[in-house]
């Protein structure tokens, strides 16, 4: 700036850039946004609930949230008008879920079916973002069942710990578009007590899921796992439920029709008897409410 | 010579102070929008806290964006359904107006006190743009300029649609106030 060519430059330049300026008032905006920092931003509503059919979703609650959780399932369809197409029977679990962080929620939940009380942590090391981030969301699953059934034989020593089991989840998941959605699952199920010889304690499997919005408030869902080992012929088979989510305000409904009757992993992954080769399905729905426990701050601003 | 360069260089940088002067900003502006309906115990409501707003005193240009995911619901649940089923916010990210304040001549920057002011222009929400015309307020003082107002939006002239299910909880007005306090913006 000392020498006066350089000076009389800035200065025809300040001049220039002013008289420019000037003439761009019609996108005051772009003056100011072109420079704005692009936050990092989560992908959000990959599924409308954290659960795709049975299975865990790549979905999280949001923190300060409980969804209390009523699944039922019904008997079998093709047991015909006797007994209004299983819906006669219904095997049921309620449950808490509750939202901690952005990335982490927990749940407990009570089954009828061999009257089991479940409880779980899911965590995401990594999130899907926007613009710039990670492609896919990774979530870990990891969680315990109890069985509170009367001993089956109680004239033998019973251990405490042949009433739990164990499961274990890596969900991989990406929301291609507002539409499609699809994740999958490998899964490993411990059972410390299995009830046949022939069966093993450690079930590997890998679950598939995903989504497709028809409209803004409904979806097609499906939920399979395939099992890789754990199969006795004429005993069980692999899981798979096709459903519809329903939003209606406050309340997600899930319908679906499934082989499967267990409404936790150990249960739909270890013990789904019904083929649907051979027409064993059942309906069944879960149906989701979301409670606001904390407070939103950043909302909670006066104004 | 010295004194004949100042002059000139003076003269020169006279005009791109003033321009600096003319134009005031923020990204930190306020809006906050109300949806509930009369009576109804749940409130419908979101603030924005990150809006950018730029004037220019010179012309009475007026804009303001934005980021339609920006706004904060005090339920979380909430705040989903208003990016995922009302607005629509993936498809349509920003909220703008751009307009002119149409007596500005009226509003004296150099002196400090509050005019009262009508807006017109093009408002952009949910895609559809609509012009509009409000009244609205100019607070000069300590330094800073105050763009404030409070108006209607029928959601119907964004094509924001109401289900049926939750028409009682949503009403079809949404009240919207602004408040954004500008700076000189310097470029």
């Amino acid at each position: 700036m000392h020498s006066p060519q350089r000076l009389s430059a800035f200065i025809l330049f300040l001049a220039i850039s002013s008289s420019v300026c000037a003439q761009q008032t019609d996108d005051l905006l772009s003056l100011v946004e072109k420079d704005a920092k692009q936050q990092k931003e989560y992908v959000k509503s990959a599924f409308k609930s954290s659960r795709v059919i049975n299975g865990h979703s790549m979905e999280f609650l949001a923190p300060g949230l409980m969804d209390f959780r009523i699944l039922h399932r019904f008997g079998l369809i093709n047991q015909g008008y006797s007994n209004f197409f299983g819906l006669d029977q219904a095997s049921m679990r309620m449950g808490f879920d509750f939202g901690i962080t952005r990335n982490l929620m927990l749940g407990v939940g009570r089954s009828t079916y061999r009257k089991e009380v479940d409880g779980f942590v899911k965590y995401a090391p990594i999130q899907q973002s926007v613009e710039g981030g990670s492609p896919v969301t990774v979530a870990l699953v990891a969680g315990v069942t109890l069985n509170t059934l009367p001993w089956a034989n109680p004239s033998i020593r019973n251990y405490f710990s042949s009433r739990l089991a164990y499961y274990y989840q890596a969900i991989v998941g990406r929301k291609f578009n507002e539409a499609f959605t699809l994740q999958v699952a490998p899964t490993l199920v411990h059972n410390n007590l299995v009830p046949l010889a022939s069966q093993p304690n450690d079930v590997v499997a890998l679950g598939i899921g995903g989504r497709y919005k028809v409209t803004k408030r409904i979806a097609l869902t499906w939920d399979y796992h395939h099992l890789f080992n754990g199969i006795v012929a004429g005993q069980n088979t692999h899981p798979l439920s096709l459903g519809m989510d329903i939003e209606t305000g406050g309340h997600v409904f899930q319908l679906h029709v499934s082989n499967a009757v267990g409404m936790n992993e150990r249960a739909f992954v270890t013990e789904t008897t019904g083929k649907w080769t051979n027409g064993d399905i059942r309906f069944g729905f879960n149906l989701s409410r979301v409670f606001q426990l904390g407070k939103r701050k950043s909302a909670e601003k006066a104004w | 010579m010295r004194t004949l360069t100042t002059l000139f260089l003076s003269l020169l940088l006279l005009p791109s102070f003033t321009d600096a002067q003319d134009r005031w900003f923020t990204k930190s502006g306020r809006i906050r929008f109300d949806a509930t309906t009369q009576g109804s115990p749940e409130e419908v409501a979101g603030n924005h806290s990150t809006v950018v707003c730029v004037l220019d005193t010179k012309t009475g240009a007026l804009q303001f964006s934005a980021l339609v995911k920006g706004f904060q619901f005090k339920a979380a649940l909430m705040e989903e359904h208003f990016n995922e089923n009302y607005m629509e916010s993936a498809k349509f990210p920003k909220a703008e107006f751009r307009g002119t304040v149409v007596d500005n001549a009226s509003v004296n920057y150099g002196k400090d006190g509050a005019y009262k002011v009508r807006v017109k222009g093009n408002l952009t929400i949910h895609g559809v743009t609509k012009e509009v015309t409000t009244d609205g307020q100019i607070v000069v003082g300590g330094g800073k300029v105050a763009a404030k107002s409070t108006f209607n939006v029928p959601l119907a002239d964004h094509a924001i649609e109401i289900p049926r299910l939750v028409a009682d909880k949503l009403a079809t007005v949404a009240k919207v106030t602004v408040d954004c306090t500008l700076e000189p913006l310097r470029q």
